[in-house]
């Protein structure tokens, strides 16, 4: 397994670029608009990319993926609608959006690191179920939150924010018009792959400082950790603060992109295209970097854009959703039986 | 001599990866009498047990040479169950009780008295009820043989641990067929009452023909339980004796023996180190389980290389786990004079100690990550080094990767390079590895645990001289415990016997072997009592 191109890429992000490959080979030869399709699919990336990345903090301290995202991706939906509310435009509302999501993910974060300490080797289902409550809890304060925006609010009653909120005028695709141009027919969302880059690069440097080497190595074996003189939970703490903050504000810009803001049940599975996302891209439920992510980020993203347009030619039907339903609780399923035993389950 | 041989082991050899664990073991065992296996840890005491009742390890790794008679007729024993057939049983170590179950229930289990009743009938045997009253009485029956006066209906969980070992002595017994016994260390968890009571029961057992395998590093017991002695070293058998050919100290001498190949001896005149004490430990206790040390005092000299030995489980390891703050533990350290915190591992790793853990790829290694980053990781927690200088300091790779391949050069690490991953590595490698990662911290004292536990023997010297290299030239103080007396003797200046958890005496390499024998039995002090009050 360590040499040969099979032994790099991994198998299943083999057979996934190979079908991948497959569909683009097949778009073509039903001539479907391929400007649109590149178009969409590097917005897309871009969409999920900090969304994914968030994935790394926990995975690298050794708690696993964070299924706990929808914690910090609520956290970002309350600093969107904030900015809404107080009735602000443009760039001044993404950076009020962001700037609130963060603290509020980083509150959340220590909150579910709390959590997270208490359950060692469990990470994953009680994070599962901790994103789910949460998630149903706040659709009570989805409800009952004193919001009073028109644009938000549900236009009968007066009550409560209503499920999709439109961000048509205020921020949407700020980023993604941000200094965009187009090569052939394809758009390229410059100023969304700008954030993504220096998200990146943020990330780079902390993983390198004292801290985030402190963290991967509490991932990497506790016990050896211990011996070094660190404090395994403060670590663990630390990278789950960390990736609901990236969460938090990853859904602002998913947000400002997709042009809505999702609210109530969005938020449930958002977790889990993360966390397949990230295991496509070849990283394991103990070690992931960067450049996996956004292989991953890229190769999920690119197939589901793919995969739509062509299966309404090919079957004149649309089973991009159950597609995307079938590769991401696959590849979830295949990393879960891929543990390795040898981890903390103390 | 008209006793017929029970047990006849003839010309033992096995090899496990090459590696000779066995050399020619011959003995007989007659009927109704006690034979003693006495040996260091590693002689191949249990590999001559695995070997007697067909362990899987033996057969997975290519069988073993000679024969094995019982009563006479060759036996081919293939699995454990199989020993049982053949009327072998054994008491471990560790007890096989099932704690919620009554004595009688453990004695019977598996071979339960059972009555017919209207389901067997129609359903056959597993539908059987038991026949309670019958199997009680079986049960007081072997407990009586061997002296045990407690109620049968008792449940096995809150029996002392005296009464647990007997009960399955009892189990044992209770097998009708039961020619051969073998006891492994049955002594070592009694009380001295108890385990003179258990020596009485042998001799119940031997009475009714039953032949015992004696396992023990009492020697005491061995001299007074035993038919025969059968000495083993190294896999090979060293002597076979009587009680009455032989002392205690001629045992231990033998036992520990001078191995042929530790060469020279690099230990120097007690007089060449100063006085000076780098360390003083008084009355450190370690909750380390199944290594507890209980009560150690002791000083370690400034520029000295101190062994720490003694047999496994008696507290040997736990004394430099304990120091560095990986297990709990409560006394006084002091180092240079000034008391070092317990407890704390971070405050001993700046208190420039480090620490070679004897579990090297559970404690030493992050065996994902690669060799420079594993060589490096401590130090740039604890002392901020290979970082780059400036405001936002992240990890300097070069200077990582340049120290690392200086490192590898230097301990003769064999890799693909410094990127490898440390999983990939042999054992000797991976020690190497933890090592460097050691004296990365420049410490000026190191804790060196089983260094060369599991590795092979050309890694094995490169890793001693290393450390006394480090040692002549640096000044570095070394600590080191090992389970290989003769590994200490080589490289050590004095070396310091663990018993039961408390230190028993301090030797020099040179001291005899009888020492060495007599302290790591823990029979040193009541033999010397008398002279050194």
């Amino acid at each position: 397994m360590e040499n040969g191109l099979l032994g790099r890429m991994g198998i299943p992000r083999l057979i996934i670029s190979l079908f991948l490959a497959f569909l683009v080979a097949m778009a073509f030869s039903y001539g479907l608009p391929m400007g649109q399709i590149f178009s969409a699919m590097l917005t897309r990336f871009g969409m999920n990319a900090l969304l994914v990345m968030a994935m790394i903090p926990t995975i690298q301290a050794g708690a696993g993926p964070n299924f706990g995202l929808p914690f910090g991706i609520i956290c970002g939906l309350i600093g969107a609608t904030l900015a809404i509310e107080l009735d602000l435009r443009n760039f001044t509302a993404l950076f009020f959006a962001i700037g609130v999501s963060i603290p509020l993910g980083a509150f959340a974060g220590w909150l579910y690191g709390l959590l997270l300490n208490r359950v060692k080797g469990q990470e994953m289902t009680v994070g599962t179920y901790m994103g789910f409550s949460i998630v149903s809890l706040m659709c009570i304060f989805w409800l009952m939150a004193p919001y009073s925006s028109p644009e938000m609010v549900w236009p009968y009653g007066g009550d409560g924010l209503r499920v999709t909120v439109v961000l048509d005028g205020r921020m949407e695709q700020l980023l993604d018009r941000l200094w965009s141009f187009t090569i052939g027919s394809v758009r390229i969302p410059t100023g969304l792959l700008l954030v993504t880059i220096f998200c990146c690069i943020l990330l780079w440097l902390f993983l390198r400082t004292r801290t985030g080497l402190a963290m991967s190595i509490v991932g990497s074996n506790p016990r050896f950790a211990e011996a070094s003189g660190l404090n395994v939970n403060k670590y663990r703490m630390i990278a789950s603060i960390i990736s609901c903050a990236m969460g938090a504000a990853g859904i602002v810009i998913y947000s400002q992109s997709y042009g809505f803001i999702q609210l109530y049940q969005a938020p449930l599975y958002m977790a889990l295209y993360s966390v397949s996302a990230i295991l496509i891209g070849g990283a394991s439920l103990q070690r992931a970097t960067i450049t996996q992510a956004l292989i991953g980020t890229f190769l999920f993203n690119a197939l589901l854009v793919i995969a739509l347009p062509v299966a309404n030619v090919a079957m004149d039907s649309d089973i991009s959703e159950i597609m995307r339903v079938i590769i991401s609780n696959g590849i979830i399923l295949y990393a879960l039986t891929r543990r390795e035993v040898g981890g903390d389950a103390r | 001599m008209t006793a017929k041989a029970r047990l006849e082991m003839r010309n033992i050899g096995k090899e496990y990866y090459g590696n000779r664990v066995l050399k020619g073991v011959s003995f007989t065992l007659d009927e109704g009498k006690v034979l003693s296996l006495v040996g260091e840890n590693g002689a191949g005491k249990s590999t001559l047990m695995n070997i007697l009742f067909g362990m899987p390890v033996i057969h997975s790794t290519g069988g073993f040479d000679g024969g094995v008679y019982l009563d006479g007729t060759s036996v081919s024993i293939r699995s454990p169950e199989e020993a049982m057939k053949l009327g072998i049983g054994m008491v471990h170590q560790e007890f096989m009780l099932l704690p919620g179950f009554t004595i009688t229930e453990n004695i019977k289990l598996n071979r339960e008295t059972t009555k017919g009743n209207l389901f067997s009938r129609l359903f056959g045997k597993p539908m059987k009820w038991l026949d309670m009253p019958s199997m009680q009485k079986d049960a007081r029956d072997s407990m009586d043989a061997i002296g045990l006066g407690i109620d049968e209906m008792l449940p096995v969980r809150g029996l002392p641990v005296g009464h647990m070992q007997f009960v399955e002595i009892a189990r044992e017994l209770d097998k009708k067929n039961i020619r051969l016994l073998v006891l492994d260390e049955p002594t070592a968890v009694l009380t001295e009452t108890d385990a003179d009571k258990l020596l009485e029961a042998m001799r119940v057992l031997t009475d009714k023909g039953i032949s015992i395998l004696f396992i023990s590093h009492r020697l005491d017991e061995v001299m007074k339980a035993s038919d025969k002695i059968v000495i083993l070293r190294d896999g090979e058998q060293i002597a076979e004796t009587t009680p009455d050919e032989t002392t205690i100290e001629r045992i231990a001498e033998l036992m520990v023996g001078r191995k042929i190949e530790s060469g020279q001896m690099h230990g120097r005149a007690v007089s060449s180190i100063k006085d000076e004490f780098l360390l003083q430990i008084k009355e450190l206790h370690v909750e380390m389980p199944g290594e507890a040390v209980k009560g150690v005092t002791l000083d370690i000299k400034k520029g000295e290389i101190l062994g720490i030995g003694g047999l496994a489980g008696q507290g040997k390891i736990g004394i430099a786990n304990g120091i560095m703050g990986l297990f709990p533990s409560r006394g006084e350290v002091l180092k240079n004079g000034l008391p070092l915190r317990l407890n704390d591992a971070r405050f001993a790793l700046d208190n420039s100690m480090a620490f070679v853990s004897e579990d090297r790829r559970g404690t030493g290694l992050l065996l994902d990550d690669s060799i420079e980053f594993n060589i490096v990781a401590t130090a740039t927690q604890i002392q901020g080094k290979f970082m780059t200088r400036g405001k936002l300091r992240i990890l300097h790779s070069k200077a990582v990767s340049d120290y690392a391949a200086r490192m590898i050069k230097e301990l003769d690490i064999r890799c693909t390079g410094p990127s490898q991953l440390t999983r990939r590595l042999s054992g000797g490698n991976q020690q190497k590895v933890c090592i460097a990662r050691a004296i990365t911290l420049a410490p000026n004292l190191l804790f060196v645990s089983e260094p060369t536990r599991g590795i092979d023997i050309g890694a094995k010297k490169l890793i001693l001289d290393h450390l006394v290299k480090l040692n002549r030239e640096q000044g570095l103080t070394i600590i080191m415990t090992s389970s290989e007396l003769a590994e200490l003797r080589s490289i050590c200046d004095r070396i310091a016997i663990v018993y039961q958890g408390k230190l028993e005496g301090i030797l020099l390499p040179t001291d005899s072997d009888r020492d060495f024998g007599l302290m790591m039995a823990g029979e040193y002090h009541k033999l010397h009592e008398k002279e050194a009050v």
